[in-house]
């Protein structure tokens, strides 16, 4: 490895403006054309790009007091409940929260038109939220009902933090029964009639970064349309996979757990969803930019859709009963052409995660950094990574009487 | 035999007990699927009407006799754009191309004019850019 360079270098450069910037994409035909040594040398920054649902998201709400005051002891907005079980008037409102009396599946399969990441949404749009809080009143939070309406900027502090994002690869998601099915991967067609993928392939930032090389605890990111940063690695986070011999994860593996200031962010790119059948949910926009320090870096910021397989699992047994059911795996390629084959048959592909918007979250990214807009951070705490001894744990089937 | 089609009121024909007769005496099962009704004002009613084809016909033909307007339902369906997150999952459902993903740009696009209103897209989106609207001119 004899061409190194160091985030200070590289910043430098992002300052005098002469930083060579690239997306995840165009660096591919960089480095066939020019070769890994020469690459490495000129591109500095490589930029990722992903679009699509992450249920694990969220905001962290202020609403600052009321007079007289109230500890909240249950909060909605626009009829949403928002987790108040923190202090008096801080709120958690998760992207995947249903209005109070929601239809859900009782007719099935629901539409789910509204949840927690359309207020989030609506929040950035600016819009007019109802706030209703009740309390049990306390000497010093006599108060038991707020009932008014709110705006973002009404907010001392609205904090976006997702504690699972940006999945390290996904599952192809099939249907090998005869009836239609709905999920979080969308409709699924009865007898394999498509096939349902997310992630971005090559555009991805945890697949161009395959081991966390350089994604770690504080690196700054495109987060919702603003600046945000990694916090944490998400939930489920389970690098010890199977991988490929280019390192990538043939399965799900790493995740991200991401926060950022929620008022600098643009509702293009948190906008709220509904799964027919499934539920609500939000569609985040997360841009991660990949310092070029040296040509192993390189190599793995250079990874092609062909070369990135993700497993193909059923949704009708298999994955909701823990059944294994051996589908095989699905190549980026093939799936972005609009066709896989499954056991022999053609099957149509269905896209859940935009790469035309991950395309511009890279494109955005970029230019930020060229401009000089968005330094690079040397992350404080590496996430653990494939040698990690990591168990994907279940819940524990106990007696909670005591008596085994 | 089983039609939808879109009844046109005046104000007075609003009092008239047509549901009720329609199943009563012409043993139709009617479906309501869109209302704007208004004693004070014309009105429509978007109705699905299913029953044996001589009731049918007898059924329309009573509507008729009571001055209301009876038109074959059109219904269009509208592909917005400015909703659209490019996820790219409704062309998978569309039997005719009439959402189409360019695979260069990975763009959705909508033609209007080879539109079947199969109605099999609307419900794989999920930020419902896709809508069936029913077209019911101008009250009379
Ligand atoms: S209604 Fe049918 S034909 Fe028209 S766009 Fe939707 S799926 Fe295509
Ligand atoms: S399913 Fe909806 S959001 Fe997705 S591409 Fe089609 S219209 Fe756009």
């Amino acid at each position: 490895m004899a061409y190194q360079k160091t985030y200070e270098e590289i910043n430098e450069k992002i300052k005098r403006g002469e930083a060579v910037v690239v997306t995840a994409e165009e660096v591919i035909d960089i480095v066939a054309e020019q070769g890994l040594e020469k690459a490495a040398r000129e591109i500095d920054v490589v930029t990722t790009g992903t679009f699509g649902p992450m249920c694990s998201s969220g905001a962290f709400l202020n609403f600052g007091h009321s007079r007289p005051r109230i500890k909240m002891s249950k909060v909605w907005l626009n009829g949403v409940e928002a987790y108040a079980g923190i202090a008096a008037v801080d709120a958690y409102l998760g992207a995947a929260q249903l209005p109070e009396n929601d239809p859900e599946n009782k007719v099935y399969p629901g539409r789910f038109s509204y949840g927690g990441g359309h207020v989030i949404h609506d929040l950035l749009e600016g819009k007019e939220i109802r706030l209703e809080a009740i309390g049990y009143g306390t000497d010093c939070y006599p108060n038991k009902k707020v009932d008014t309406v709110i705006k973002l900027e009404d907010l001392n502090e609205a904090i976006l933090f997702n504690p699972r994002n940006a999945y390290q690869n996904y599952n192809c998601a099939v249907n090998l029964s005869d009836r239609t099915i709905y999920t979080y991967m969308g409709i699924v067609k009865p007898n394999l009639g498509n096939a349902s993928y997310s992630t971005s392939g090559q555009l991805s930032p945890l697949l161009n970064d395959p081991y966390y090389k350089t994604i770690g605890v504080g690196t700054r990111i495109f987060l919702g349309g603003g600046i945000g940063y990694v916090a944490w690695n998400g939930t489920q986070h389970h690098p010890n996979v199977l991988r490929g011999e280019n390192g990538v994860p043939k399965v799900g593996a790493g995740t991200l757990a991401v926060i950022g200031d929620l008022k600098q962010m643009d509702p293009n790119w948190l906008v709220g969803l509904s799964y027919i059948g499934y539920g609500a949910t939000m569609a985040v926009g997360i841009g991660i930019p990949i310092p070029i320090l040296d040509e192993e870096i390189l190599s793995y910021a250079a990874v092609k859709d062909e070369d990135i397989y993700c497993p193909i699992v059923d949704y009708s047994e298999g994955y909701p009963y823990g059944k294994s059911i051996d589908l095989g795996f699905a190549n980026f390629k093939d799936l972005k052409s609009g066709k896989i084959t499954i056991n022999g048959k053609e099957v149509i592909s269905t896209p859940q995660s935009s790469i035309y918007r991950a395309r511009r979250i890279a494109d955005t990214l970029k230019e930020w950094i060229k401009v000089g807009r968005f330094e690079l951070t040397k992350p404080v705490a590496s996430l653990p990574s494939a040698d990690a001894n990591i168990e994907f744990k279940s819940i524990p089937e106990r007696n909670p009487n005591g008596n085994r | 035999m089983k039609n939808r089609v879109v009844c046109y009121f005046s104000a007075a024909q609003s009092e008239q007990p047509i549901i009720y007769q329609l199943i009563k005496d012409y043993d139709l099962v009617v479906n309501i699927l869109k209302a704007d009704i208004n004693p004070q004002k014309e009105g429509y009613l978007v109705v699905e009407l299913e029953g044996k084809r001589e009731k049918y016909k007898s059924g329309v033909e009573y509507l008729k006799s009571l001055g209301i307007h009876v038109e074959p339902l059109s219904e269009t369906v509208v592909w917005s754009e400015e909703i659209c997150i490019q996820c790219g999952a409704c062309p998978s459902f569309c039997p005719t191309q009439a959402l189409d993903l360019d695979r260069e740009t990975m763009m959705v696009s909508f033609d209007n004019s080879k539109c079947v209103i199969c109605g099999m897209c609307l419900d794989c989106c999920p930020t419902r850019a896709i809508k069936l609207y029913f077209e019911v001119r101008e009250a009379v």
